[in-house]
């Protein structure tokens, strides 16, 4: 078990990956094989992800060194002559948070892919795909070394594409999946431009190590440049506007349970562009500017967001646009404590609750925007059709999934007790003391996803029955169990946020402020 | 099109290919190269024997199936290479082969040395992983996409 | 004068960055979009292996190297060689969504691949 515990960090990124390659060898023993092969990897990752969670959240932050004689061995082995080679995975409390979101996620995800791709054709390719867009993303969130993020944030963005485009659709979902992948290839290369700078400047590839040594060197215009390079393409790649055009097209062409997890990799996009604007350069650059840039970017995208949603017609296409808007929030938090970073005592009175906010919306979002995704594919299961127009009166005859549907309609208009509003709360108070504006923007969002979230419920569960469905029936246990298991969550998380905040979501928000915490001179490491 | 000379001369070329890229694989770490490099060399035959006009023979269904395997025994091997570090107490990916004697075990000398093949641990035999695996994906994408090109002319 | 052949490396890498994306930004063919995508990829690989560059260095192999010669950095080395990969996986899906495209929609014309907005 402590053997277990100690490999942790590699068994998150490791299991999925071995789950993904044994299938290639075993699709030709059956579906159930397959099947039992891909819910084991994602579970059992799952299980290794949360308890490496609880160990950091009980602990403190784990490092693990790869390759090398003991996980614990320090960063510079003995015979590199000073240089730092090796990679790590370093988990904080904010890497546990995001954890513990993409275990609760892929788990309700994957059980709802075994039934809901049940009559795709091509499940020896999902599965695999799937698996590897999950360790991906655990990837992403694990790692402490900025070349390894890049890697893995291409290894989801390929297997992201490919599962966007994986039901054809007479071209429809390729084409999304082509636009898809251009942009996150084009991302992907600015990230790997910005890289390259900070490792021409300073020699190093290690996050931690880079953070002390650039608040040691200065900030300076190849700093600056390489910070552009590499927040931009993860603002896109979280979907804030300005470049959120790919977004909806992406979101609404994938299958449900994809788009759900989906969800979560542009969650640990944005987790990445909060440890480099935190813990990178946070040590040293202009913070205000950053911040309010930020800002900015934020209400934009929450106002542009839900706009654009409100005359949608295709369900999916609408939950897309809202999350560009909910994208909007969780920046707008981020913003906020990066503008008064400079100023401890503006970050005690309300810079950490409002990235506290943000992190907690960001876990909400999670769970009840892939609720929402996960209920929508749900009608489009049984009914066929992703017009809004052409449903009605499923209410009757899908109970369930409209339960199901309700839970996070009302969570992501932020309305009590569900989880949408406790974050949304914690987002409104804090800001409110950077700016009161602000505050009332965000309100006025929240009005608005309210107003078009009715819109929704109304078509398709409420009305006259339509004798085209008459004859549907609720979808299969695996698929509604699945999205019970994110209804359930939204519920609780807004039923005790005390306890989330003070035991996950404050050490979150403290492990991105304390840079010097997380920032490591080589010095100490050796 | 198809011409019988060229068709001829390219299956002599062949077997060269893949011995080159065989090459190219096993030194990897000795010499430029490696898994990826050799890898891909092996599946120029590949190209080789489709752009020649062999294309029947190189994406008949059987050596389509026995590329595929050669993707997930390489990713199998690899991946168990990786874990069998951790498995000897190391980390994850820990070379746990090196400087251990027998296979691939010998110690490096130290400073600039001729290179000996027997030695590097893990790492030859994750060249050989890699390559196998890359010579397979590669030869199936180059198949799969002149199928896709044939069928978009036919259909 | 001599400054800009000291950093000819780094100019042929933002000429080249500038060419790529003038093509994948302007082309309309979703081909030569691609295309220039893999120009904007070869640009940012050449800028890494420079910047790994040292005079009078030879390559960081031990194998037959003289005594004590200056190497050039292998780490920047690494990192290209795992750009190149990816980028060849990127390439291949992206051709192949294209053909998908093609066999669906019977062009290639970017104008034209605007269903999903309809």
């Amino acid at each position: 078990m402590n053997t277990v515990l100690l490999h942790s960090p590699a068994l998150i990124v490791g299991l999925p990956i071995f789950a993904a390659i044994l299938l290639m060898v075993v699709s030709r023993f059956g579906e159930k094989v397959r099947a039992v092969v891909f819910f084991a990897g994602i579970a059992l990752a799952s299980l290794a992800a949360i308890s490496l969670a609880e160990q950091v959240l009980s602990l403190g932050a784990v490092r693990y060194v790869f390759g090398a004689p003991s996980p614990a061995a320090p960063l510079v082995p003995p015979d590199s002559g000073g240089i730092p080679v090796r990679i790590l995975f370093h988990v904080d409390a904010a890497g546990a948070l995001m954890l513990l979101v993409a275990a609760l996620t892929s788990v309700a995800a994957a059980l709802y892919a075994l039934r809901s791709e049940e009559r795709a054709s091509g499940r020896e390719y999902f599965y695999p795909l799937f698996l590897l867009l999950v360790g991906g993303v655990y990837g992403m969130v694990a790692t402490g070394d900025l070349f390894n993020f890049f890697v893995f944030l291409e290894i989801t963005s390929l297997a992201g594409a490919a599962l966007t485009a994986y039901r054809i659709d007479h071209g429809l979902a390729a084409e999304a999946g082509l636009k898809y992948a251009v942009v996150s290839t084009l991302g992907g290369l600015s990230f790997l431009l910005g890289v390259g700078i900070l490792l021409a400047r300073h020699n190093l590839l290690n996050m931690a190590a880079l953070g002390a040594r650039i608040d040691l060197a200065g900030f300076g215009v190849p700093e600056a440049v390489a910070m552009a390079l590499m927040i931009v393409p993860l603002a896109m790649k979280c979907g804030a506007v300005p470049m959120h055009q790919w977004t909806p097209d992406t979101y609404s062409r994938a299958p449900a349970p994809v788009s759900a997890f989906l969800l979560v990799s542009s969650q640990a996009s944005l987790y990445g562009l909060f440890r480099i604007g935190f813990s990178l350069f946070g040590l040293s650059m202009d913070v205000s500017t950053v911040g309010l840039f930020v800002v900015i970017l934020a209400v934009l995208s929450m106002f542009i967001g839900v706009t654009m949603a409100i005359p949608q017609h295709d369900v999916k296409r609408l939950i897309s646009h809202h999350a560009v808007s909910q994208t909007g929030y969780m920046l707008l938090g981020a913003g906020v404590c990066l503008a008064v970073l400079g100023d401890p005592e503006k970050v005690r009175v309300f810079g950490r609750d409002a990235l506290a906010g943000s992190l907690f919306h960001m876990m909400n979002y999670a769970v009840y925007n892939g609720l929402l995704f996960l209920a929508a594919g749900a009608v489009i299961y049984r009914t066929g059709t992703r017009n809004l127009d052409r449903m009605g009166g499923l209410g009757r005859t899908m109970p369930l999934t409209m339960a199901c549907f309700g839970v996070g309609a009302l969570a992501i208009a932020g309305i009590p007790p569900m989880s949408g509003f406790a974050s949304k709360w914690v987002l409104y108070e804090s800001v409110f003391r950077y700016s009161p504006l602000l505050s009332m923007v965000a309100m006025v969002v929240s009005l608005l996803t309210l107003a078009s979230f009715v819109k929704v419920f109304q078509a398709m569960f409420l009305g006259p029955q339509r004798a085209a469905y008459a004859a549907v029936r609720d979808v299969p246990a695996a698929m509604w169990g699945a999205m019970a298991v994110l209804a359930v969550l939204t519920v609780l998380l807004g039923l005790f946020p005390d306890v989330v905040m003070q035991r996950l979501l404050l050490p979150a928000a403290d492990a991105l402020i304390n840079q010097t915490a997380y920032t490591m001179p080589l010095g100490g490491a050796q | 099109m198809r011409s019988r000379i060229v068709g001829y001369i390219a299956s002599v070329f062949y077997p060269f290919c893949l011995v080159f890229g065989l090459y190219v694989v096993t030194h990897g770490h000795l010499t430029p190269g490696g898994g990826f490099q050799g890898g891909a060399v092996m599946a120029t035959a590949v190209a080789l024997m489709i752009v020649s006009g062999m294309f029947t023979v190189a994406v008949r269904e059987k050596k389509v199936v026995r590329y595929k395997w050669c993707e997930a025994l390489g990713l199998l091997l690899f991946v168990a290479l990786a874990f069998g570090g951790m498995l000897q107490g190391g980390s994850f990916f820990h070379n746990w082969l090196a400087n251990a004697g027998g296979c691939f075990g010998e110690a490096v000398a130290a400073g600039p040395n001729g290179g000996a093949l027997n030695t590097g641990g893990t790492i030859p035999l994750m060249n050989l992983a890699v390559g196998v695996e890359v010579f397979g994906g590669i030869s199936i994408i180059l198949v799969t996409m002149v199928r896709a090109m044939k069928e978009n002319r036919d259909g | 004068m001599a400054d800009l052949f000291a950093h000819m490396p780094l100019v042929v890498a933002g000429l080249l960055l500038m060419i790529g994306l003038a093509i994948a930004l302007w082309k309309r063919n979703l081909i030569q979009m691609l295309m220039g995508l893999t120009v904007v990829e070869a640009a940012v690989n050449l800028f890494l292996v420079a910047s790994g560059y040292r005079h009078d260095a030879i390559a960081p192999i031990y194998t037959n190297a003289a005594e004590g010669a200056r190497m050039v950095l292998p780490t920047v080395q690494a990192l290209t060689l795992t750009a190149i990969v990816i980028g060849l996986a990127t390439t291949a899906l992206m051709l192949s969504f294209v053909i998908l495209i093609y066999r669906y929609y019977k062009t290639l014309d970017v104008n034209e691949v605007r269903k999903l907005r309809e």
